[in-house]
């Protein structure tokens, strides 16, 4: 039915309710899709239930109405398809580095010789900078180090999407720098689909080529979609220096600061289905470069409805 | 730093036993002056060797003695009523070990899956409750009386009583094995076995080898117990025994090796839980 990689239709979860009265949904009426190779990151408030899509997507839970599509099947139940990197690393401390990715490739591969494993699991830890430490057990890791074995893992299994749960919100502004030119540049030669949670604006305008702007829970939807209209070959070094970076970026603060909470109410004329394409900077120069800490009004933008 | 802290606390535990001993030879000398009233060293001399034990509580040196004759020849064996200490020994361990063998065998899967499924862990928890509180001896009776043999009845005394921490440790530490290695095994669509043994197994290993000593020293505690009930062979029935000889130095002299024993069983099981323990 549809020609995207990854689509998601009118998705829904409610939370069963303690009390006598249902809770209201987190998020209803959530349509977005996903093209092959290409970098989502998914931006929103706490509560918004950004885990929870994420979930969804890796088959972990269940959505309460509305589905998941990937490769032209319904996503039901985890699958070695979608490797996951999880917010807190989740390696198995009694187990080595290797030990923790050979545990995921056997599974991937269950017939294959130890020798292969061993070598196809070292590739993938010397690809993110952990060729020394393969023997070490997790809890002689750092932060940093520990997440780069979850994204090895996740990795290694050769996954047709990798979901990404905000994998580098523990660590220090330096570490997550550093780790985000290496999975910048992993993606960029794997051209490897992504789907990413994030709360760092910064950190989606880099690694992102599209970014989905989630309004407040609950009744949490999909306000717009931001096209990140800067050349892929983009660096953390040189980003900043293209112009455009403080057009999105502006863009993308303001939204969390002023315009994610109108969403949540209804009578928004706002189409679910279709949200507003946005591509910041594009239409003139008219983005709002200042701060515009009064301006309720949402920024005069170039609006695609695709 | 801790190499001194170590020597110094060896030296203090040195002194604290001699201060025992100390205090131990003081009172057992004040009272053997005025004990021997007329009517006991008339008994004592009926009695001839015997008489030597029920002279008031042993003195330290007594008891050094008794020490000295069973160790020196601990293995002897001359008839049902005179064993070595380390046959006897031996007797009670193999007790144990049997009984705490058959209980990992049915508590470590049975936990396992009460760990697993809030169900069975619903259905099972009364049973539990009410069983886990039950003194293992109260149990003898029934057991001896439907399994006929004393022996076999101090095992099922042992396993009875040591299946409970073991049980609900390994429920407790399948239960909350964390979500996320869990999830983790579930993206990897990793088979029901693997799971169990390479990841549910090692998370909940440090609880279960918790349980598993908890067992033991109950174990040793209760097989001394259930000895001197089923009599036979086996370190209760020599403390028994002992008793009534009124061989005091030689009750002593078990019930010290009653405790180093139960220490080295406890150090195996610290030295195990170490093995398992992992570092987060």
């Amino acid at each position: 039915m549809s020609t995207h990689f990854l689509s998601v239709e009118a998705l829904k979860k409610v939370y069963p309710s303690e009390s006598r009265e249902p809770n209201a949904p987190v998020f209803e009426d959530l349509h977005f899709h996903i093209d092959k190779g290409e970098f989502v990151c998914i931006i929103g408030h706490s509560g918004c239930g950004k885990t929870t899509i994420l979930n969804v997507l890796a088959g972990l839970e269940e959505a309460s109405a509305g589905y998941v599509i990937m490769d032209g099947r319904e996503v039901q139940g985890p699958s070695l398809d979608r490797g996951v990197v999880f917010q807190s690393h989740a390696l198995m401390p009694w187990m080595t580095v290797l030990g923790n990715v050979a545990f995921a490739v056997k599974s991937r591969w269950p017939d294959w010789a130890r020798d292969k494993v061993t070598a196809h699991c070292t590739h993938y830890l010397e690809m993110v900078g952990l060729g020394e430490a393969i023997h070490k057990k997790p809890a002689e890791l750092s932060g940093g180090m520990k997440q780069r074995v979850g994204i090895a893992r996740a990795f290694a299994i050769q996954p047709k999407m990798l979901l990404l749960d905000e994998p580098f919100g523990a660590l220090d502004a330096l570490t997550r720098g550093t780790i985000q030119d290496e999975l910048l540049k992993i993606v960029q030669a794997t051209h490897q689909t992504v789907f990413m949670i994030t709360h760092d604006v910064d950190e989606a305008i880099l690694l992102a080529g599209k970014i989905l702007l989630m309004s407040n829970g609950p009744h949490a939807k999909i306000a717009e979609i931001v096209d990140i209209t800067m050349p892929r070959n983009r660096t953390r070094a040189n980003i900043h220096h293209d112009p455009q970076y403080y057009r999105i970026r502006n863009h993308l603060v303001d939204f969390l600061v002023n315009r994610s909470k109108i969403y949540a109410g209804a009578g928004m004329s706002h189409d679910a289905k279709n949200p507003p394409v946005v591509r910041p900077g594009l239409e003139g120069e008219r983005a709002p470069v200042v701060a515009l800490p009064v301006d309720k009004s949402a920024p005069l933008l170039k609006i695609i409805n695709h | 730093m801790s190499k001194v802290l170590r020597l110094k606390a060896a030296l203090l535990s040195l002194l604290l036993f001699a201060v025992f001993l100390g205090v131990w030879q003081f009172a057992t000398q004040a009272k053997e002056s005025n004990s021997l009233a007329g009517a006991s060293a008339e008994y004592a001399a009926l009695m001839g060797k015997g008489a030597e034990k029920t002279d008031g509580f042993p003195p330290p040196a007594k008891v050094g003695r008794a020490f000295v004759e069973y160790l020196s020849d601990p293995f002897y064996d001359k008839g049902p009523n005179d064993k070595g200490i380390g046959i006897q020994l031996a007797h009670s361990l193999a007790r144990v070990g049997l009984g705490f063998l058959l209980a990992v065998i049915v508590a470590l899967p049975l936990g396992f899956a009460i760990g697993m499924s809030p169900l069975l862990f619903q259905a099972f928890n009364p049973f539990i409750q009410v069983l886990k509180p039950i003194s293992p001896l109260a149990w003898m009776p029934l057991a001896l009386y439907s399994l006929k043999d004393s022996s076999i009845s101090g095992i099922f005394v042992i396993f009875i009583c040591s299946i409970w921490p073991m049980l609900i440790n390994t429920a407790f530490g399948v239960a909350s094995v964390r979500r996320d290695w869990l999830n983790v095994a579930r993206t990897l669509e990793v088979n029901p076995l693997r799971k169990a043994f390479l990841v549910i197994l090692p998370a909940a290993a440090p609880t279960i080898v918790t349980g598993m000593r908890i067992s033991m020293g109950i174990a040793w505690l209760v097989i001394v117990a259930a000895e001197m009930l089923v009599g036979g062979t086996g370190i209760g029935y020599f403390v028994w025994n002992e008793w009534n000889n009124l061989a005091l130095p030689n009750v002593i002299f078990a019930v010290v090796m009653i405790g180093l024993v139960g220490m080295g069983l406890d150090l195996i099981f610290g030295a195990l839980q170490k093995l398992v323990t992992y570092r987060e």
